[in-house]
């Protein structure tokens, strides 16, 4: 299947919007991808033909909506081969993958003196639910540093798995530095220890092939909303055993068994986790976003997104004074970078009136800028739809941008 | 002058710019003007929060005005607070606390407008009238 980017933008309505009478550049797709048709037709399909709450209706309508939800979590267990359907929980998101497990499980098996690893790049998603975990239970969090171009060292890494770590949780792929962090070397290393890894895939989702299976992780997460789903909804993907060995993070609806005024039993895995009544247009939306995925063609995708890096990288390396944060060896199309001693709030501001919209900030990662000794970047991200036109046109803004200001 | 006057003196100077490039090289030269707060105070609680570029801001009461001084490590936060500045400086901390802000709408700045705008305007407006409030809470205290 040949990628076809002009058929591809033809996917997705909002980019032909005009920003200040100027067509959008969208580059923030780190932050959230745009939508393809295909999704919000999902959305308004539901709404339009098959909107009802489900697992409970006994007509018609509820019982097709239940399947056609019930379908969506097949389809996302086989999108990211996991070995079974049971073993995906639906989530708000990302954070609330990881807030759960923190809390879940994270709260059974950390003791006292016990120790949870992260890396140094870790989105504050995957970091506060830690720190408060190990705050919670008089542990500590342990620190993997990364170097100047944002790579990991595994034998650092392989060094730091002491005894007393009992859960690794680690970002697949950094939403500051693009890097892609050698996960699957990590999460062997870790179980030759038998500690459970956690991996935050937030970034993975739209750019990589995620294969359970292979990766053997303990838990997965992600969010619908950065792979061109909707927003509101997420995946948590989790070994059998271990969401069956954790204890029910909220309750109410859906999630028990049998409810007397006094006691309750609960459902099992993994409607367990997924108290109250879902997001279904988001499970919906999201299921279409992975068909679209699937039907572009991830190989075809991964392949054009390394060529527009490329690309990229070499052109807004030729703006003088730019200092690019994020060079590691294997990388997403995450391109963050100062010029000079402008502050990226500045650059930002200039290139949002020339009609792109990029992110400028901490990007969610303070301890990350704080390594670099920066307040902030720009971040330009780039998705399947973006251009090498597009990134003429970010190049000349940002000449522009830096005329302004020196 | 009054704060309206400074208000219609600022709108008539962007009024020459033709366009949003003219407006933010304005804007910027006005960061470049903008009164520098003195080093000592460029500490956190001088601070003002919602900005994703650091804004310092300090006021200090003489013969019953108040005199703003301020610093950003952004030019374009920096000459957006320089404009409050003029418009609030060496005014009573009555008449600040009352004052209407239009200008910014009509300068063509409308999108710093926004409440969650990173760069904190609402905020700076707040502090600015929250200071005038706690000068003029003091001044009340002493007289009684």
């Amino acid at each position: 299947m040949a990628f076809d980017i002009n058929k591809v933008r033809a996917d997705f309505p909002i980019l032909s919007r005009k920003i200040y009478d100027k067509p959008l550049i969208y580059l923030d797709n780190a932050a959230t991808t745009q939508k393809p048709l295909a999704v919000i037709n999902r959305i308004s399909e539901y709404y339009t033909r098959e909107n009802c709450n489900i697992h409970r209706g006994v007509h018609l309508m509820s019982q097709e909506a239940t399947t056609a939800f019930e379908d969506t979590r097949e389809q996302v267990a086989g999108f990211i081969n996991a070995p079974s359907r049971e073993e995906i929980v639906f989530t708000k998101g990302t954070t609330e993958s990881i807030n759960l497990v923190a809390s879940a499980f994270g709260r059974k098996i950390l003791k006292k003196g016990d120790a949870v690893l992260v890396t140094g790049m870790e989105h504050h998603s995957n970091l506060v639910p830690w720190q408060l975990l190990c705050q919670e239970k008089e542990g500590s969090l342990k620190v993997l540093p990364f170097d100047e171009k944002g790579d990991v060292d595994i034998t650092v890494f392989e060094n730091m798995l002491s005894e007393d770590i009992k859960i690794v949780a680690l970002q697949h792929v950094s939403n500051a530095l693009g890097t892609i962090n050698p996960i699957k070397e990590m999460i062997s290393l870790a179980h030759k220890r038998d500690i459970p890894v956690l991996i935050d895939g937030a970034q993975a989702m739209s750019h990589l092939k995620v294969d359970i299976q292979d990766l053997d992780c303990d838990f997965y997460c992600f969010s619908g909303h950065k792979a061109y789903g909707p927003m509101g909804i997420g995946v948590l993907y989790g070994k059998k055993e271990h969401l069956e060995f954790m204890t029910p993070y909220q309750s109410g609806g859906q999630m028990v068994d049998r409810v007397s005024l006094y006691e309750t039993s609960f459902n099992e895995v993994p409607f367990k986790f997924e108290a109250g009544s879902p997001n279904v247009e988001g499970v919906l939306g999201m299921g279409a976003a992975l068909t679209y995925l699937e039907e572009t063609g991830m190989e075809e995708i991964m392949a054009y997104e390394d060529d527009l890096l490329d690309y990229a990288t070499q052109k807004i390396k030729t703006i003088e004074g730019i200092h690019l944060y994020g060079t590691a060896k294997a990388k997403i199309g995450v391109i963050s970078f100062n010029i000079g001693e402008i502050h990226p709030y500045d650059v930002g501001t200039i290139l949002d009136r020339l009609g792109i919209a990029v992110r400028t900030g901490h990007h969610c990662a303070q301890p990350v800028m704080d390594s670099f000794g920066i307040p902030g970047t720009v971040r330009a991200s780039i998705a399947l739809y973006n251009t090498k036109a597009e990134i003429d046109h970010l190049v000349e803004a940002l000449h522009q941008a830096k005329n302004m200001f020196t | 002058m009054t704060i309206q006057e400074i208000q219609e003196q600022i709108v008539k100077e962007f009024s020459y710019s033709e366009n949003w490039m003219d407006r933010y090289n304005h804007l910027i030269e006005m960061g470049k003007n903008c009164p520098v707060i003195e080093e000592k105070y460029k500490t956190k609680s001088f601070l003002i929060s919602g900005c994703q570029s650091r804004v310092w801001l300090h006021a200090a009461l003489n013969d019953g005005k108040i005199v703003f001084t301020a610093d950003s490590d952004a030019v374009i936060t920096k000459g957006i607070v320089n404009l409050l500045i003029r418009v609030f400086n060496k005014q009573q901390p009555d008449d600040i606390i009352n004052a209407d802000i239009s200008f910014i709408d009509d300068i063509g700045l409308k999108e710093h407008l926004s409440p969650t705008r990173s760069n904190g305007l609402m905020s700076m407006i707040k502090q600015m009238k929250l200071y005038a409030l706690a000068f003029k809470t003091k001044a009340q205290t002493k007289g009684e």
